[in-house]
């Protein structure tokens, strides 16, 4: 229940830590997610949007093992309020099996743009990974 | 949640069977609230890993309990959910008893059919969670509740 960290109101927290990387959001869900967990990450992410002026979120689903009904009109619903606030929502990551079960469960996520992974994800929201410097770095010795 | 007592167990083991494997006995959880949510998924996918299920088939039997058990505890009044292995002849599956004290399905096959969403109790999304499964089986009784049999096989 901490009522800082940028949570306008601090009325509820979903535990998941959403960071912002320019005008960026980048959150992930973990592998347990109850439906009150979903329904207070939707909107702590919607306030976050605002908040941060964000013009993109990747949610990395990566460690998400189950999706079912519940979970899949969540992201589906948290996809249409990010794109009413302007910004593009991309899930990135879903396990091959969480794939299969949904489209067999018939439900696509609709709407809701995906990515492989999470690098494939934020590359799509405009972030090109930068070669990395060769001089100046603070680290990582020449050999 | 009580019926299945520990001094069941050894009694319920033959020596040389099957029972004596971790999740072969059968595990009854309550249906009430949400975190009974989360101790189906747990249950469901122990028992899914001790049967032997491809970490797919994991996925669809969890996820079939999902949806059975979050209808019954929030349109059916809460109920219960009874897991456990099934051997018939050299097969070996899962089998999932969801029951419900809901008003019960008037009509099971309308359940049944794909975009079928404004059933109470059990009836809520039946489609997708039989698509899941190998075997589904729905009784329901007006006034007293729903009962969905579902078994899926290893393969």
């Amino acid at each position: 229940m901490s009522a800082h960290s940028g949570t306008p109101s601090g009325a509820h927290s979903c535990a998941v830590p959403i960071l912002r990387l320019g005008d960026v959001l980048v959150t992930g869900l973990l592998n347990e997610l109850d439906d009150k967990s979903a329904v207070a990450f939707a909107q702590e992410l919607t306030e976050r949007i605002s908040a941060d002026r964000a013009r993109g979120v990747l949610i990395d689903i990566s460690r998400l093992e189950i999706i079912d009904s519940f979970v899949a009109r969540n992201l589906m619903e948290l996809t249409g309020m990010a794109r009413l606030l302007g910004a593009r929502v991309i899930v990135a990551g879903m396990r091959p099996p969480v794939a299969i079960t949904l489209v067999e469960l018939g439900l696509e996520l609709t709407g809701v743009e995906t990515a492989l992974h999470a690098e494939q994800g934020m590359a799509a929201l405009g972030w090109v990974q930068a070669p990395q410097p060769r001089e100046g770095a603070p680290h990582d010795a020449a050999g | 949640m009580t019926p299945l007592a520990d001094g069941n167990r050894t009694v319920h083991g033959p020596a040389t069977g099957r029972a004596d494997t971790p999740g072969a006995e059968p595990v009854r959880l309550s249906l009430t609230t949400e975190d009974d949510l989360l101790a189906v998924r747990h249950a469901v996918r122990f028992a899914a890993v001790a049967a032997g299920f491809s970490i797919i088939d994991q996925t669809r039997v969890i996820t079939a309990a999902s949806e059975l058990a979050r209808n019954a505890y929030i349109h059916g009044g809460g109920g219960d959910l009874v897991v456990g292995s099934v051997h018939e002849g050299a097969r070996t599956g899962l089998r999932l008893t969801i029951s419900d004290r809901g008003p019960g399905i008037p009509d099971v096959e309308a359940a049944l059919a794909d975009g079928y969403s404004t059933g109470v109790g059990l009836g809520h999304g039946l489609g997708g969670a039989r698509r899941l499964m190998d075997e589904f089986e729905v009784r329901s009784t007006p006034g007293e509740g729903t009962t969905v049999i579902t078994t899926r096989w290893r393969r």
